[in-house]
């Protein structure tokens, strides 16, 4: 039961082939099993999962429709639950309890899902493999010895165990996409503003949005359904009209520009994943699209970009966690400036310490102009870049990262080379595009998942899911299960 | 040397809303501690600010009546600084792209008009406030309570344009008025709706360039402003003429010793790294928008002061102080539109109301003298029923036991004497008992006859007609 896709499931529940409640308790069996090597959760709710699965049967044998009733969905554990700790992986809000829900755990809830539990991540979502999480790493279902990506590292790892049927991760430069590309799932990061992010823990608020990680495209169209659309309390959600995503699935990609971009395929490429991308950009040509070469000339400016206006927003948005309203608090506090120091110095862990003193630094006064504001400057030419590319061609085609999932700890100690497994992800959140990422094929030298990279042009995620089905159809790559 | 005081005022002004500024929680004043609060203005993680449309509305009537251009596209920023009061570590407010620029305000100095001209006004979200134990019965302990958190404020930003502490208290007075009249602001001090920052400096007179300046802060009512204000002159003028130099800091006026002192010096400011709030998206305001609001602004204390002037022919000091608020306006004009003597009215409201008011601390509003009482007491007057002085005891008595004038009058049997013949026993009588003063008046001394009238009145208790009085002494003693 646990192997079923959200559309299977959905299917099989309607045709009481198994209850909720059954499928629930075969999730928490599979979570039993593999949790203890793969450690994908920081923690379960296991008992409000339980009655939602009640309800969901409940609400089933009285015939009625809701496109999520009864599918066990797993949480990024940035995104606030009323009533359920939400720890963002760090020491600072290890006890924090939620007094509301997210505007997506509402949808959700709305939509009859069951909430299994909160998956890990990087601490405050900074970081390519889940390692700088507080509680514990989380492991690769494919090779325990190696990550599973990062930031969403736990729901990406969750969903290719089928420890849930899908979840929800946050991206802000690729943790979406990586992660899904690393551990072998489909990954879409919506346009910014197409998610609401109000009660989603902010890392950047210019770049994150939260979207689904799932077994295939067409699971993602679901939970995009449901997840979607304006919020009055996000003032930067679009005020743009959700479409049925499912009816994209039915879409014809005949006839379609896959923008190639050059620059993505120079060296610093792993050969197996460019042989990959190579193959997936041939079959998508067998399904009648037309390849384009592009040039997005900005890339290589990207990732310095990234981190001068993450980081900015970043080092003000965790200004918060001071210990006077909630959260972790230092023991050591004869006096107000010592508790604000104690406590962050003791509650935030390395990586995300080096970024607020990063982000700090470039807001401050003499500095703001040379780099936060320069840092405005490219970020507006790597959107022309793509507003560019999109003149020519409908959906962009490209590999998701640069290399397969690494060793842990093979690059904790290493900053900037972690910082440059995302050089292919970053520039979609720059932009504000959406970015989707769609298992592509195997390493033969590691036997680690590849994935490949399709962005589109701003409230185009039809396009992306449109192809990513008809690839998905064409394939079987993302059938293939981790030998966990 | 001689040296001239520049001024610049920063004034915070609470904006009249239900709700705060990023969330839908009450703003109401004297809750409970931490009643008025929600994830949203606590701070909680994950939560996002959204703009109350009231508050954009209400400041741009501030701009509006202010002279000040708005900027048709304006953005929030971040300023950021640590405190227990501040929930999130930063507080949302204007920094590049404010509201309002350009604007100005005439205050009157010695009958003259004179224009300070505004920097900015930007809209800003309110602290919370710390709480400490000592005053909790829990030493060693401090406590904050977010009521604050979130309401919604102003900042008008004047350009250095002061140059007395007098014009700093005129220029508040009139840009209480003005938002007062516009709708925007309560203006309560003591509620903590309109607080003043000072920047002051000195430069010798002549001199072009700014001195060196000192910002006061804490400034939490006018008196306060201009005490604070002359107590920094002096200081700065001391220093400068033993040859020092002032330094450029942030002090704070302690109002019980009447005296400013260092809060942190220009090497300690803060650097609050303000950056566009990314959380909100940029306030666009349209021209169609700004004169739907430009025309439901009301008459201003301006255009009233010299409407008032021209009207009712009462000199322009009468004018200025009867409009320093919407209410006394009203209250006024109400009177007039009862008695037409406007002059009489305004002499009653300046001398005797605002005297009782101050007395009893109350505002016109809370009144207990309503304008038609005033107006039966001043016809009362006008009909010769009582005289002029018995009218000021009548009002008194009004307003302390909210009788009308007329019962007040009757009980007390204060009706003036105007019986020619009762006057005259009564002018018989003094000249009788005062011979010596008769012969001083006879020789020449004609200050005398002031006192006999007054000995008159005394002998009447205050009710006879005093210009019977003067008519009739006049006749028997020459």
């Amino acid at each position: 039961m646990h192997r079923k896709t959200i559309l299977q499931a959905k299917e099989d529940l309607k045709q009481k082939k198994y209850s909720a409640v059954e499928l629930t308790e075969a999730v928490y069996q599979r979570i039993d099993d593999v949790e203890s090597k793969v450690q994908a959760y920081i923690h379960l709710t296991k008992k409000q999962a339980l009655e939602q699965a009640r309800e969901a049967d409940r609400r089933l044998s009285a015939a009625e429709e809701a496109p999520l009733l009864g599918i066990p969905i797993a949480l990024k554990d940035l995104i606030c639950m009323q009533e359920t700790r939400t720890t963002c992986a760090s020491q600072i809000l290890d006890q924090f309890i939620s007094p509301y829900d997210a505007t997506v755990v509402k949808r959700l809830k709305g939509a009859g899902a069951v909430i299994v539990g909160k998956t890990n991540m990087d601490e405050f979502a900074m970081g390519s493999s889940t390692e700088s999480a507080w509680h514990h790493p989380s492991m690769n279902p494919w090779n325990l010895e190696r990550v599973p990506g990062g930031s969403s590292g736990g729901s990406a790892a969750a969903v290719a165990a089928n420890e849930c049927i899908g979840a929800l991760g946050s991206d802000t430069g690729g943790s979406i996409r990586q992660p899904a590309n690393f551990s072998g799932v489909t990954g879409l990061k919506p346009t910014y503003g197409r998610v609401s992010r109000f009660g989603l823990i902010a890392f950047a608020s210019s770049l994150d949005q939260i979207g689904p990680m799932t077994k295939t495209v067409a699971d993602s169209a679901l939970l995009m359904n449901v997840i979607s659309g304006k919020d009055p309390l996000d003032s930067t959600s679009a005020d743009v009209e959700r479409p049925d995503f499912m009816k994209s699935l039915e879409r014809s990609v005949s006839g379609l520009k896959m923008g190639i971009p050059k620059e993505y395929f120079t060296s610093g490429i792993d050969p197996e994943v460019e042989r990959s991308v190579q193959e997936a950009i041939k079959t998508l040509e067998s399904l009648g699209m037309e390849k384009v070469e592009v040039s997005l000339p900005h890339l290589e400016y990207a990732v310095a970009t990234y981190y001068v206006i993450a980081c900015a927003e970043a080092s003000t948005n965790l200004s918060r966690y001071d210990g006077v309203k909630y959260g972790y608090r230092s023991e050591k506090n004869d006096n107000l400036l010592d508790m604000y120091m104690n406590t962050r110095e003791e509650g935030f862990g390395e990586e995300v310490k080096r970024r607020i003193m990063l982000g700090t630094f470039v807001l401050s006064s003499g500095y703001y102009d040379a780099y936060y504001l320069k840092g405005q400057k490219v970020r507006t030419l790597i959107k022309q870049d793509f507003e560019n590319a999109f003149q020519e061609s409908d959906v962009i085609v490209a590999p998701n990262a640069p290399i397969t999932a690494f060793k842990l700890k093979e690059r904790v100690n290493d900053p900037l080379k972690m910082y440059l497994s995302d050089i292919y992800t970053i520039s979609a959140n720059l932009a504000g595009i959406p970015g989707m990422s769609v298992p592509c094929g195997i390493s033969k030298s590691d036997g680690m998942p590849i994935g490949v990279q399709l962005m589109s042009k701003h409230f185009d995620e039809e396009s992306l899911i449109a192809v990513g089905h008809r690839f998905q159809q064409a394939t079987d790559h993302h059938l293939r299960q981790p030998p966990l | 040397m001689r040296y001239e005081v520049v001024i610049g005022l920063e004034v915070h002004a609470q904006l009249k809303t239900q709700s705060k500024i990023f969330c839908s929680c009450p703003t109401e004043f004297g809750r409970p501690a931490n009643e008025n609060t929600c994830p949203i203005c606590l701070g909680m993680p994950g939560v996002l600010p959204v703009l109350n449309k009231k508050a954009l509305h209400l400041a741009m009537r501030a701009c509006l009546a202010t002279h000040c251009r708005i900027a048709p596209r304006n953005r929030f920023a971040r300023k950021n600084y640590f405190y227990p009061d501040l929930p999130k570590g930063y507080q949302i407010s204007q920094y590049e792209l404010p509201l309002g620029l350009e604007g100005h305000i005439n205050i009157l100095i010695n009958g003259t008009k004179k224009r300070i001209r505004l920097t900015r006004i930007h809209m800003e979200e309110d602290a919370g406030k710390l709480i400490h134990g000592e005053n909790l019965g829990s030493p060693g302990h401090s406590y904050v309570d977010f009521n604050r958190t979130g309401v919604p404020l102003i900042e008008i930003v004047s350009e250095p344009d002061l140059r007395s502490a007098e014009e700093a208290r005129e220029y508040l007075t009139q840009l209480k008025a003005i938002l007062d009249y516009s709708e925007v602001s309560d203006c309560n001090m003591e509620e903590g709706s309109l607080r003043c920052d000072a920047n002051i400096s000195l430069r010798p007179v002549g001199q072009k360039a700014l001195g060196t300046r000192t910002e006061l802060k804490n400034l939490n009512s006018f008196r306060f402003v201009q005490r604070a204000i002359e107590y920094e002159v002096e200081r700065q003028t001391q220093i400068l003429e033993q040859g020092d130099q002032v330094i450029q800091e942030t002090r704070l006026y302690d109002s019980t010793k009447g005296i400013t002192f260092s809060m942190r010096s220009k090497e300690e400011a803060h650097d609050y790294r303000y950056f566009p709030e990314p959380d909100l998206v940029p306030v666009v305001v349209d021209n169609e928008w700004i004169e739907k609001i430009r025309k439901t602004l009301p008459e201003l204390p301006e255009q009233k002061r010299e409407r008032f002037v021209g009207e009712y022919d009462i000199p322009e000091y009468d004018a200025g102080v009867l409009t320093t608020s919407r209410a006394m306006a009203n209250y006024y004009e109400e009177c007039v539109s009862l008695h037409n003597e406007p002059k009489i009215i305004s002499n009653w409201i300046m001398g005797e109301l605002l005297r009782e008011l101050k007395n009893n601390q109350h505002s016109i509003e809370t009144c207990p003298v309503k304008p038609e009482g005033l107006i039966s007491l001043l016809k009362l007057i006008d009909e010769g029923t009582i005289n002029a002085k018995m009218g000021k005891t009548v009002f008194e008595d009004m307003y302390r036991t909210g009788k009308p004038a007329k019962a007040i009058v009757k009980e007390e049997g204060l009706t003036q004497i105007i019986d020619s013949s009762v006057i005259e026993s009564l002018v018989d009588q003094v000249l009788e008992s005062n011979p010596e003063q008769v012969e001083q008046y006879k020789g020449g001394k004609e200050k005398v006859f002031g006192f006999l009238v007054g000995q008159i009145m005394k002998e009447s208790k205050g009710q006879a007609n005093p210009s019977l009085v003067n008519k009739l002494l006049k006749e028997r003693i020459s």
